[in-house]
């Protein structure tokens, strides 16, 4: 089932959740809404869900508005955050309950619901654990049987709440893969919020980069990642170094280094800031016509399949640089070294600060 | 002596740094002590001394009287409609205070407390203003033959009104602490209102919701006050358990007073009993997230 969000707006009091949001989830799709707290992510899940009613903006599902559609009717499964098993209930019963409070024409039968659940338990690796309570389970077990229980009523959409917020990386990662293949198996529209955007670009077919109530991009994990659509975007997904240039002409100029800049500033500023991902800076022993700066080295991170680098410049900035563990080896780089940082692509945004 | 010097366990190492001289840690228990002795312990025991002062036949003889059961057959009947009342009132409040937003949310909680920060007489004065003779409503229930001051239904009402906080404080810190996911999470997979009401959230509240009960049930049949202005003391007729102990000890009828007093103390040695055990498995859902028992 497609999800349509047409121009929707939510007020808390004084605050604004979703500023006239539009988004378009297609059939068997999963995308990730990701943004920093505060940024309406899960106000827009709870929308969606039909757990809170938009201020302005209409809902379609499947072409249908589904806007005023109370939550019971929408066929939604929905995994929180903390989980929200039925704490006094057992494993058994917590994936049964969606089951039993059908109206009694529609309600499976005994032996169906038992098998259904065990069916749903065993998908999730957890059969052995029927007759437990969710307080005898670890956070990792507890947000399976949560997806089982929202998989138990056979939903057309399954929505998750920061569902690998509350767990340690190791089994949030191994969550994360398992989730991926779940979902190429059950074919369920699937919209998940996270702030971890390393967990939104490996399990989403499409993210949804959101702040402060609006959304900044709608991308493939590839184009959000390598093509970021404003400032916003690409300082979230992950560490970026800032320079400042100048405007001459149609091109920026950081020191040695000429970019691109086609239209000129708009505000007719003459100044512009350059980014570039620390894993897109090289570091030279020797002057270079194309370097940025020079500067020591400061501390150096070796520990993880990249190694970091730190490196203050001469105007006291801190630098910082990844690269891999072949040509930090090759090089020998070491702390106090005096080195010349050459970018390999420098990102400008056209339309000033916020994109 | 030296050896467990020698050795001293560590967990006593770490009473020790909190502790006090021996000396005054005595001087403390016993004076909380003698305290408890001489305001509870003594005047618990002596209300069964009186009462049994003259026999254990003159005792039981004191409930043969009818204007004695009458008294007790009241209460029971008071609490009987309070408490399943104050029960209802007291989960609606709770829920509609913990699980909604609405505007005079702040309003109805101190409302609630309204009857803790009244003298009882004052609420009992309440229906004598309302209902009695001279009241507002008062001609017109003449006009219509109803009776509520001096009879039962204003016992009745005084008694819903002073106990109506009990329940209702009990589960609303329990069902804020709760808060709404578990009904949420009900509400997606389909549940309608009852169903989530009786699959989910009572359970939740089942202990909490027991404890209130207990503790208004107490306060119920206890009720002196309130019920005192509304009564009229009509013997046999509108005298609850604690006014007839009252009239009874004014007659200088000590044996008879206190035999009924000791029931009363009877009822309060039973409220703690239930309560500390009420407690314990409160405490004891809440420290493991889990059932206190299993039903279904």
């Amino acid at each position: 089932m497609s999800i349509e969000v047409r121009n929707v707006t939510k007020t808390f009091g004084t605050f604004t959740a979703l500023r006239d949001v539009s988004l378009e989830v297609r059939t068997g799709e999963l995308v990730a809404l990701l943004g920093p707290s505060g940024s309406g992510k899960t106000t827009l899940l709870r929308i969606i869900a039909g757990l809170e009613t938009p201020d302005r903006g209409t809902l379609l599902f499947h072409g249908e508005d589904a806007t005023t559609r109370d939550v019971r009717e929408r066929r939604v499964g929905f995994v929180f955050q903390h989980y929200a098993l039925f704490r006094h209930m057992s494993v058994f019963e917590n994936v049964a309950f969606g089951l039993r409070v059908m109206p009694r024409k529609v309600r499976p039968p005994p032996a169906g619901v038992r098998a259904r659940v065990h069916r749903l338990l065993t998908l999730v690796q957890l059969d052995w654990l029927a007759d437990r309570y969710p307080s005898q389970l670890s956070g990792g077990q507890r947000q399976r049987v949560a997806l089982a229980r929202a998989l138990a009523v056979e939903p057309k959409v399954l929505l998750l709440d920061e569902p690998f917020g509350a767990l340690d990386a190791k089994v949030r990662q191994e969550l994360r893969r398992w989730l991926r293949r779940l979902h190429n198996e059950i074919h369920v529209t699937g919209v998940l919020v996270t702030h971890d955007q390393e967990e939104a670009l490996e399990v989403a077919d499409r993210v949804v980069v959101m702040n402060a109530g609006r959304i900044e991009q709608v991308g493939t994990p590839e184009e959000v990642f390598h093509r970021p659509a404003s400032e916003f975007v690409l300082h979230f997904l992950g560490h970026v170094n800032v320079f400042h240039g100048r405007v001459e002409g149609d091109k920026a100029l950081f020191g040695p280094v000429e970019v691109d800049y086609p239209n000129g500033s708009p505000t007719g500023s003459l100044e512009v800031r350059g980014f570039v991902r620390p894993h897109d800076l090289d570091l030279a022993a020797q002057p270079a016509h194309d370097a940025l700066l020079e500067g020591s080295i400061t501390r150096i991170h070796a520990a993880g399949p990249m190694v970091k680098i730190e490196v203050l410049s001469t105007d006291g900035e801190l630098i910082h640089v990844e690269t891999s563990q072949e040509r930090y080896r090759a090089h020998a780089w070491a702390v106090g070294q005096r080195v010349y940082v050459r970018p390999r692509e420098i990102k400008i945004f056209a339309n000033g600060s916020r994109g | 002596m030296l050896a467990t010097e020698l050795q001293p366990p560590a967990r006593d190492a770490a009473e020790r740094a909190t502790a006090e001289p021996a000396a005054v840690r005595w001087l403390l228990i016993a004076v909380a002590g003698a305290f408890l002795a001489l305001f509870l312990f003594l005047p618990l025991a002596a209300v069964f001394a009186q009462a049994f002062e003259r026999g254990v036949a003159a005792y039981l003889a004191v409930f043969r009287d009818e204007a004695a059961r009458a008294a007790i057959r009241l209460t029971l009947l008071t609490a009987a409609i309070a408490v399943p009342l104050n029960m209802l009132f007291g989960i609606a409040a709770a829920w509609a205070i913990t699980k909604f937003e609405f505007r005079g949310k702040s309003v109805l909680t101190t409302l609630i407390d309204l009857p803790f920060a009244v003298s009882p007489v004052i609420s009992g004065l309440i229906y004598v203003l309302l209902f009695g003779a001279q009241g507002w409503l008062g001609p017109w229930l003449a006009a219509h033959d109803i009776r509520i001051i001096f009879a039962v239904p204003g016992i009745v009402l005084a008694t819903i009104f002073v106990t109506f906080p009990l329940v209702a404080r009990e589960l609303i810190p329990l069902m804020q602490a709760q808060g709404r996911e578990e009904e949420e999470a009900a509400a997606v997979l389909g549940a309608r209102g009852w169903q989530t009401f009786f699959r989910v959230t009572l359970p939740n509240i089942k202990w909490g919701l027991l404890y209130g009960l207990i503790l208004c049930n107490a306060r119920a049949m206890g009720e002196f006050g309130a019920v005192s202005v509304v009564s009229g003391h009509i013997r046999g007729l509108t005298n609850t358990l604690t006014l007839h102990v009252e009239i009874l000890y004014n007659e200088y009828n000590f044996v008879g007073a206190f035999a009924l007093a000791s029931l009363l103390t009877a009822l309060a040695l039973v409220t703690l009993a239930v309560k500390s055990v009420v407690e314990w498995r409160v405490r004891r859902a809440a420290a493991h997230q889990e059932p206190a028992f299993v039903d279904g």
